[in-house]
C-alpha cells in the first residue's frame, strides 16, 4: 500500500462522513403523510396518524406497509430479495424505505402549509 | 490465439464461480445488497497481468452470463452499470503515478457501488435515493480494501502463469 492510497481512502470517508451528517440533518421534522411511488409515479399518500395497513399491488408485484404510531415500515413483500422489509421504521422527512426490484420507495412528506395561509404562497414554494 | 482464449476462457470461468459462490455464502455488511465482490479480484488482478481490452471481455461475459444463469434483465443492468464503470475508474487510477493495487481496488469498490445507484435513480426515477451514497461510499471502500489486500499476494503469482502459458 501507498501514500496515495491511502489519501484516496481517507479522502472518501471523510467525504462519506460530512455528507452523512449533512443528510442526518438536513429535512430532518417528523412528517405528516407517507407518499407511496411506484416505478416513479405517485401510487398514494397516507396519513400518518393513522395506524392502517396499505396493500400495494402492482404489476411489480404485492408489498404491504404498516403504518403504526406515526411510523411506517413494510411489514410485506414478495420481492426476492426482501431487502426492503429490513429497512425498518421511518418517521422523518429525510427517511425512506426502497424496494429495487418493485420500482417502489415510501417517502415522509411534510406538509409545511398547515399554520401559515395557503392563498398567499405560490404552489411552487410549497412543494 | 487459442491459448488466449483458452486463458481468458478459463477467467471468465473464475469469475463466475467467485460470483456463485458469494450468492452461496454471503458475507453480511449489515447493509441490505452490500457484497465483498471476490469477482472483482479476478478484474482487478487481470488488469496488471493481461491487456485492458482482455479484462474489459471478461468483465462483461461474466457479468452476461452470471446473469443470464441466476439473475435477470434487471440484475444484468445494474451489474453492468457497477462494473463498466469500475472498470474505467481502476483503469484510470491505475494509470496514475503513486497508486498501489489497493488503491486501485478502492477506486473499484466505491465506483461499483455508484454506478449501480445511479442506475437504481434511473429506474425507479426517484432522486431520494441519493441518501445511499455515504454508506455505499464506505462500503465500496472498504470491501475496495479487502480485495486489493487480498490482489497483492495473487499477483506476482499470477504473473508467473501468464508469463508460463500466455
Amino acid at each position: 500500500m501507498k501514500k496515495k492510497d491511502v489519501i484516496l481512502g481517507v479522502y472518501i470517508i471523510v467525504i462519506a462522513l460530512l455528507l452523512m451528517i449533512v443528510m442526518k440533518f438536513h429535512n430532518n421534522s417528523k412528517g405528516d403523510e407517507i407518499r407511496i411511488k411506484v416505478n416513479g409515479r405517485t401510487y398514494g399518500t397516507y396519513s400518518l396518524d393513522k395506524n392502517q395497513e396499505i396493500d400495494i399491488d402492482t404489476e411489480f408485484g404485492h408489498n404491504t406497509v404498516c403504518i403504526e404510531d406515526g411510523e411506517a415500515y413494510m411489514k410485506e413483500a414478495d420481492c426476492p430479495d426482501g431487502y426492503c422489509k429490513h429497512q425498518g421504521h421511518i418517521s422523518k422527512g429525510n427517511q425512506t424505505i426502497v424496494c429495487l426490484p418493485h420500482k417502489l420507495v415510501v417517502e415522509i412528506k411534510i406538509n409545511e402549509n398547515q399554520e401559515t395561509n395557503n392563498d398567499l404562497i405560490p404552489d411552487a414554494v410549497a412543494k | 490465439m487459442s491459448k488466449k482464449i483458452a486463458y481468458l476462457a478459463m477467467l471468465i470461468a473464475l469469475a463466475m464461480i467467485f460470483s456463485y459462490v458469494e450468492a452461496l455464502i454471503p458475507i453480511n455488511f449489515g447493509i441490505p445488497g452490500v457484497k465483498l465482490g471476490i469477482a472483482n479480484i479476478v478484474i482487478l488482478v487481470g488488469l496488471y497481468v493481461l491487456e485492458p481490452k482482455d479484462v474489459l471481455v471478461i468483465s462483461v461475459i461474466r457479468i452476461v452470463l452470471v446473469g443470464i444463469l441466476f439473475g435477470n434483465v434487471m440484475s444484468i443492468s445494474y451489474s453492468l452499470a457497477g462494473g463498466l464503470f469500475s472498470f474505467l475508474m481502476m483503469w484510470l487510477i491505475k494509470k496514475i503515478k503513486g497508486f498501489s493495487i489497493v488503491g486501485v481496488s478502492i477506486a473499484g469498490g466505491v465506483s461499483h457501488n455508484i454506478g449501480q445507484l445511479a442506475v437504481a435513480i434511473l429506474v425507479i426515477e426517484n432522486l431520494k435515493l441519493i441518501a445511499y451514497i455515504p454508506v455505499l461510499l464506505i462500503a465500496g471502500a472498504v470491501t475496495g480494501l479487502i480485495i486489493g489486500i487480498l490482489s497483492v499476494r495473487i499477483v506476482p503469482v499470477m504473473k508467473k502463469e501468464v508469463e508460463k502459458y500466455g
